[in-house]
């Protein structure tokens, strides 16, 4: 169901704000879909734009840590794999940025807030990559946390961040199998191979658990985030949804995780595990992550380095416009001025 | 590849069954992300071993062709391939926007796939190219030959390995490389080798869209603003030298040529001229006025010989490293 806000039925003009509210409120009971052209609560319309913009965020401040051995990798068959994968990263980036679109931000927008560092993106891209296996164990681990917590978002109550997230999961599974694949073809290898990968799982391991965000009593937004349809589940069920899925993988590629206190509960039916290192967490959320700074200083260059091929489109475009018509000229407007306001919520916290 | 863009203010195009509350209900196959990580399904992204990219082809060299020729041809086309596309993956999470990251990215993932079935093609028809790996090696062919080489084994021509500039020099380069190698590629579709002839047909469908993408980059950039366009003849005078190069005939080339598997690039030099001076035409500007940039030694030895800018081996060093610390690895 939807809202007319547009003016252009008789009745919706004389609707009054509780009215719209209460439609909005029955549209998130139904589990039905909030559209763009539906009226939304002002906070609703913001929480989304900043989730959104930090997934996409994430997209492709994601594609550094992977592309960092698209150089190097060791087979023809693997640099064709990595490649492709990072290149969807721009892609799901693309989808996100024209969800929030849909919601009145724009991208150029929110680039500008995130190489100015007013939003976040995933934290587990502040971490470096060492090692050619970091991949294999990226798409396993990384994305198979990310699927955890994005799987929920393909029924989130907004309708194109809903759709977008239904086709980047397919892909992020996908990517996932390669992950996990190439750690498996690696364990067949050589020794040093296996010492590889079980050197790269033990630095993944913790981080890819933070991915999941604080402990639910330190999680501030979680609850209006769930009444909203936003959220729909807590960050801890997810992590252990995540170790309990995880552990039988592990087993079967011959790796173990670093956690001396995992170990099955049965009373439980769950697997128990040690707490993970939040003051290491909220360290890297604030900036002092390895890589932080490098991450958007890559980011900020790439922008500024193609700011004047991009000035020089728009300036083509324009002229291209004048020669066609003479008389009706079409000035695209090129909205870059970022709104004041650091932002601090982590995306691990919003985006589940 | 996921290079749909919904524009600002239109629904997404993903259409999804909706039950009659609304909601997704194809979202029980997505729930466990782990579901069938473990079985061989049919939805398995790759397999566990390795494809030969030429598997169930008959790569047996026709009958009055020398197979060294061939072979030594094909490494040829697949350096300047592998080359080229190692050079344009530095764009990847760098280019002026996500678009541009997108087409780039594109460009050089067919170039890779081109150079795996050159390199898999000169070692099927010549093994004697293959390095030799300790007994046991699980490293295919096409990898032997990418990661075990030294640079002076390369046979790439020198445009495809400088090392990059900014935008304006990538679109002008890709615009160069792919001008000259459709015009080849065109001609090799009727190669007598048919593994040749049906890499080429497809080639030259990929390089079509590369050349479109960089003349259009290029007249956008001579026609956009006083910046671009300053960049843009800047990137071609410092690229117009490696040129002539490119349509210099080295012996393999006459001899492929001459047994009707191969073409001699100097043929093509009219026809790839003309389309050049066409898009500069169109852009408003000239060609650069500089001259060729000589070869090595008295021979004037070129990439073709195998012998290179500085920027090659440095770009090999860093492309070979992991594969040669494990010459039995499996990957």
């Amino acid at each position: 169901m939807t809202t007319d806000i547009t003016g252009s039925t008789a009745s919706s003009g004389d609707v009054s704000v509780e009215e719209l509210e209460a439609q909005f409120d029955a549209t998130i009971e139904a589990k039905d879909r909030i559209e763009p052209r539906d009226w939304m609560p002002e906070a609703y319309r913001k929480t989304l734009i900043r989730q959104v913009a930090q997934h996409a965020h994430s997209e492709i401040i994601g594609m550094q840590p992977e592309g960092n051995w698209i150089s190097r990798a060791p087979s023809l068959r693997r640099k064709a794999i990595l490649l492709a994968k990072v290149q969807d990263e721009a892609g799901h980036g693309l989808y996100l940025y024209s969800a929030a679109e849909t919601l009145g931000a724009t991208r150029n927008e929110l680039t500008e807030k995130l190489v100015a560092g007013k939003q976040k993106y995933s934290s587990i891209f502040n971490y470096p990559t060492l090692s050619y296996t970091d991949v294999g164990t990226i798409g396993w681990l990384v994305d198979g946390a990310a699927i955890c917590n994005q799987v929920p978002l393909c029924r989130t109550s907004f309708g194109p961040y809903g759709r977008a997230m239904i086709r980047i999961c397919k892909e992020e599974s996908f990517h996932q199998r390669q992950g996990y694949e190439l750690l498996m073809t690696m364990m067949r290898g050589t020794e040093a191979q296996r010492e590889m990968v079980q050197e790269s799982v033990n630095r993944f391991w913790w981080p890819s658990l933070m991915m999941f965000g604080p402990p639910d009593d330190n999680s501030p937004n979680t609850e209006q985030s769930m009444a909203w349809g936003i959220k729909t589940h807590t960050n801890d069920e997810l992590r252990q949804k995540f170790v309990d899925m995880s552990v039988p993988q592990a087993e079967a590629l011959g790796v173990t995780f670093p956690d001396e206190g995992l170990k099955w509960n049965a009373e439980r039916g769950h697997y128990d595990f040690s707490t993970p290192n939040w003051d290491e967490f909220w360290a890297v959320v604030k900036g002092n992550g390895p890589c932080n700074e490098q991450r958007l200083a890559h980011r900020r260059r790439a922008w500024d380095e193609g700011a004047w091929v991009r000035e020089a489109a728009l300036a083509f475009a324009e002229n291209q416009a004048a020669e066609a018509t003479a008389d009706r000229r079409t000035a695209p407007a090129a909205d870059t001025t970022p709104a004041a306001g650091v932002d601090t919520t982590t995306p691990e916290e919003t985006a589940k | 590849m996921t290079t749909e863009h919904t524009p600002a203010g239109s629904e997404p195009t993903v259409n999804v069954a909706h039950d009659e509350a609304g909601t997704n209900v194809e979202h029980d196959t997505h729930d466990n992300a782990y579901s069938g990580l473990l079985v061989n399904d049919a939805n398995w992204a790759f397999g566990t071993d390795f494809e030969d990219p030429l598997a169930g082809v008959d790569t047996t060299v026709p009958e009055g062709i020398d197979a060294a020729d061939l072979g030594v041809y094909c490494l040829m086309l697949g350096d300047d391939a592998l080359v080229f596309s190692q050079r344009i993956t530095e764009w990847c999470a760098g280019a002026p926007d996500l678009e541009e990251d997108i087409a780039l990215a594109n460009i050089a993932l067919d170039l890779l796939g081109q150079a795996r079935l050159l390199l898999a093609r000169a070692a099927a028809a010549d093994p004697n190219l293959v390095p030799e790996l300790p007994e046991g090696s699980p490293v295919p062919d096409e990898d032997r030959l990418a990661y075990f080489r030294n640079d002076l084994a390369f046979r790439n021509v020198r445009l495809a390995e400088v090392p990059n500039g900014d935008f304006a020099e990538a679109v002008a380069k890709i615009l160069i490389y792919s001008t000259w190698r459709l015009s080849i590629f065109e001609r090799l579709a009727d190669s007598r080798d048919t593994v040749l002839a049906a890499i080429a047909a497809k080639g030259v469908k990929e390089m079509s869209y590369h050349r479109d993408f960089a003349g259009r980059w290029v007249l956008t950039l001579a026609r956009g603003t006083e910046e671009s366009r300053a960049r843009l003849l800047n990137a071609l005078d410092g690229l117009w030298p490696l040129w002539t190069e490119l349509f210099e005939t080295h012996p393999a080339e006459a001899a492929v040529a001459a047994a009707g598997i191969g073409v001699d690039p100097a043929e093509v030099a009219d026809e790839a001229g003309v389309i050049i001076d066409q898009v500069f035409a169109a852009a408003g500007i000239d060609r650069p006025e500089k001259g060729g940039l000589a070869g090595v030694g008295v021979h004037g030895r070129k990439g073709r010989d195998g012998l290179h800018t500085e920027a090659l081996s440095r770009m090999l060093a860093d492309m070979q490293v992991v594969a040669r610390e494990h010459p039995e690895g499996r990957w």
